[in-house]
């Protein structure tokens, strides 16, 4: 049972603008919690605070009870935090399996069978295994980059935005495998723009705006919150069509 | 061969060593319409683009652009005839300002003379005014007005690509080429930014666009492409395409 524990996390780019204005946060095993907003609502800032690829102006955050120290992003990865960004995610001159090679490199154990569960769980990548990352499609690489995060065996699973550029189908793929990653223990804290899907996964649902959480709900309960959805979810029709 | 199509594709070819990109991709692209290219992840569509924008070399094949082949011409002349394309991971001069990055791509613009540069006439401080009121209206429908002096390395990743469309939009395209302009934008703007790309069209451009949503692809385009494997697979109404069977399973996964 993992808990990752996030209280009152401040923090930005510069020390002058801060972007997270203080966030108190809770994710337990099990857990997928998803994270909408407005476009520049800090939501992955937010991510890489927590993650420790910035430092945090202010706040604590702990796993099991321990503190993370501040803006270390090696130790929180080698206490189980692993982070999957936005934007280059993956190697790109090298090939697939030395991307998840590499992705091992921080932790003991077998790299080869963790990388055999990984294409298990991924077999899009079985047949690129040779191929430079470079040269995967959008989706492919996005499919990747999550298999790397796997990796180190994580507890704690920071995704942002890991739907951006799939295909329907793959989408619903991906956000299934997430789900099947909360349910085998790991607690997911997810950034997603296709809200409607993700909420339909997952089983909270968390409200960024202007760098505050505005909502922590149940997944399906910020579905049918009107006033989200008029903002953030294309409004309400799209969510119940959508849902069905 | 349509003798009214805007861009014709001819037995595309595009090779990574062993891997087929593209496969003798060959299909109309119809102007002032929206056509929405779908199809699985690794189905060709962004190297597709690239070929056609010519950023990648083609291995073989044929492009012609409103009559002109443009097979063998650099991206700079492609983009000087009017076909525009953004990109999927959006990018931008990391030291430019939003406001600069909009300003850049409006097109013909006088003062790029060295001459005019220098001596900044009267017409040249005119037009700048002229594309600087419409960079700020740009930005303003955008929802990136209050970020408008920000350096594009202070935006987010929805905001980077809110700004690809509006470098489309200052660009005064004839052809637009648009990849995944939507993935990582807030739904709500997204329908914004799909009634500016509807009165685009009106306005008489043709638009390309590779999309994942698809209530945006039912919602805004005319006419769909679907590709697989590096080829043309199919093409029709969005209903016609989302009927096909194939299509159902290997892209829009059918639900139980």
């Amino acid at each position: 049972m993992t808990t990752l524990q996030i209280d009152k996390v401040r923090g930005g780019y510069t020390s002058a603008e801060e972007i997270v204005k203080g966030i108190d946060l809770e994710v337990r095993s099990g857990d997928l919690a998803v994270i909408i907003g407005p476009n520049g609502a800090g939501k992955s800032t937010f991510l890489k605070l927590v993650a420790g690829l910035l430092r945090p102006t202010g706040g604590r955050i702990l796993l099991d009870g321990h503190e993370l120290p501040a803006g270390n992003a090696q130790a929180a990865c080698t206490r189980g935090l692993s982070f999957v960004p936005q934007e280059r995610n993956v190697f790109a001159t090298l090939s697939v399996r030395d991307n998840l090679l590499l992705g091992h490199y921080s932790v003991r154990g077998n790299a080869s069978r963790a990388m055999e569960q990984q294409l298990e769980r991924f077999p899009i990548l079985k047949t690129r295994l040779k191929h430079p990352a470079g040269s995967l499609s959008g989706g492919q690489r996005q499919v990747l980059a999550m298999a790397l995060a796997l990796m180190t065996h994580p507890t704690v699973l920071l995704l942002d935005e890991p739907t951006a550029g799939l295909s329907p189908v793959a989408a619903e793929d991906t956000l299934r495998v997430v789900r099947r990653l909360a349910d085998e223990g790991i607690a997911v804290l997810m950034i997603e723009q296709n809200a409607v899907l993700a909420l339909r996964h997952g089983t909270r649902g968390i409200v960024l705006v202007g760098g505050e959480k505005a909502r922590d709900k149940g997944a399906g309960e910020l579905g049918s919150d009107e006033e989200i959805s008029q903002l953030f979810l294309g409004g309400r029709k799209a969510f119940e069509t959508q849902r069905r | 061969m349509k003798a009214d199509a805007l861009l014709q594709l001819r037995d595309l070819r595009c090779h990574f060593g062993g891997l087929r990109a593209l496969d003798g991709a060959s299909f109309d692209i119809a102007p002032r319409r929206v056509t929405g290219l779908i199809g699985p992840n690794g189905a060709g569509k962004t190297t597709l683009f690239n070929c056609v924008s010519g950023l990648q070399p083609k291995t073989g094949g044929q492009v012609v652009f409103d009559g002109h082949d443009i097979s063998r011409e650099a991206a700079h002349d492609i983009s000087g005839l009017g076909l525009i394309r953004t990109f999927q991971l959006a990018r931008g001069c990391p030291r430019m300002t939003v406001f600069e990055h909009l300003m850049l791509y409006a097109p013909r613009q006088k003062g790029e003379g060295l001459f005019k540069g220098l001596v900044g006439s009267r017409d040249v401080r005119e037009q700048e005014e002229e594309i600087a009121d419409k960079a700020v209206g740009v930005a303003r429908r955008l929802k990136l007005a209050h970020v408008l002096n920000n350096l594009v390395t202070d935006l987010s990743g929805g905001q980077k690509k809110l700004l690809e469309i509006g470098r489309a939009l200052m660009a005064q395209p004839r052809l637009l080429l648009l990849d995944e302009p939507m993935a990582g934008v807030n739904p709500t703007l997204v329908r914004q930014i799909a009634d500016e790309l509807a009165r685009m069209r009106d306005e008489g451009i043709a638009i390309l666009l590779i999309e994942h949503e698809m209530a945006l692809i039912e919602s805004l385009c005319d006419e769909v492409v679907v590709m697989a494997e590096g080829k043309f697979f199919c093409r029709g109404s969005f209903s016609e395409v989302v009927s096909n069977r194939r299509v159902q399973e290997a892209y829009l996964g059918v639900r139980a």
